[in-house]
């Protein structure tokens, strides 16, 4: 049996506490977005290819607007689809 | 001067000696009219993401330049549009910070850390007594230690 000192609370306590969002590109001092780097994008779009709203991605509106000039332009270079299923 | 990056993706179904032509036509274009080449840089045969013209792959070429004007770019753009060989192409004017990070992938400063983030725990224990990588390892070092939740590409400023 677990001593007492092991219980301290009766539930997680980081349950319901929110993770602030922020914006990786001011963060990480990123300036320029490649649009030949698919992999990179990936994350910005969901699993239908459409590019993920600020309020997900959490990205100022800046480089929120650079993400998506650089999906378009992959997307038209054919390195990521326009439109597929189950992408990622 | 003005910064200019422009892609195109040669027909796959060519042969080697034919691909390497039709992108050397374009650098001997843009060396005409004088505007200086930066890079050229040859991506390789790729799978695309969808199929244009039939074709579900094609060589990516890559070639950064300067212009003075930028008056070549509507007679580049009309030249890659004639051309049989050509399936798909993108020119774009490069900021300074679009410049910078050419530079700095030339040359070997941005690696990919998502790969390596994402498995830190497992690097750290079998790594730490292999051997380190040399040159760009103090650069990509402490962005691979944040401890990032979606891990962001290494770009130093």
């Amino acid at each position: 049996m677990a001593s007492r000192d092991d219980i301290k609370f009766l539930s997680n306590p980081n349950i319901g506490k929110t993770q602030s969002k922020y914006c990786r590109f001011k963060k990480f001092g990123i300036k320029h977005i490649d649009y030949m780097d698919p992999d990179f994008l990936l994350q910005f779009v969901n699993a239908q290819g459409k590019i993920l709203p600020r309020r997900i991605t959490g990205n100022s509106l800046k480089y929120q607007k650079k993400v998506a000039v650089a999906i378009k332009r992959a997307r038209h270079l054919a390195l990521m689809p326009y439109v597929t299923d189950l992408y990622k | 001067m003005r910064n200019y990056e422009v892609t195109f993706i040669v027909d796959p179904v060519l042969s080697g000696d034919e691909i390497k032509k039709a992108a050397e036509t374009y650098k001997d274009l843009l060396k005409d009219e004088e505007c200086s080449i930066v890079a050229f840089d040859d991506l390789g045969l790729k799978q695309l993401a969808y199929s244009i013209k039939k074709r579900n792959s094609g060589v990516y070429h890559k070639i950064e330049f300067e212009s003075p004007t930028g008056a070549i770019i509507p007679k580049l753009e009309l030249s890659l549009r004639r051309d049989e060989r050509i399936i798909r192409f993108l020119t774009v004017a490069l900021d300074k910070y679009g410049v910078k990070y050419n530079a700095d992938k030339r040359n070997g400063l941005i690696g990919k850390v998502e790969k390596k983030t994402k498995d830190d725990p497992k690097r750290k224990t079998l790594n730490s007594p292999a051997k380190q990588t040399p040159a760009p390892a103090p650069v990509e070092e402490p962005k691979a230690a944040e401890p990032t939740p979606t891990p962001a590409k290494a770009e130093e400023e």
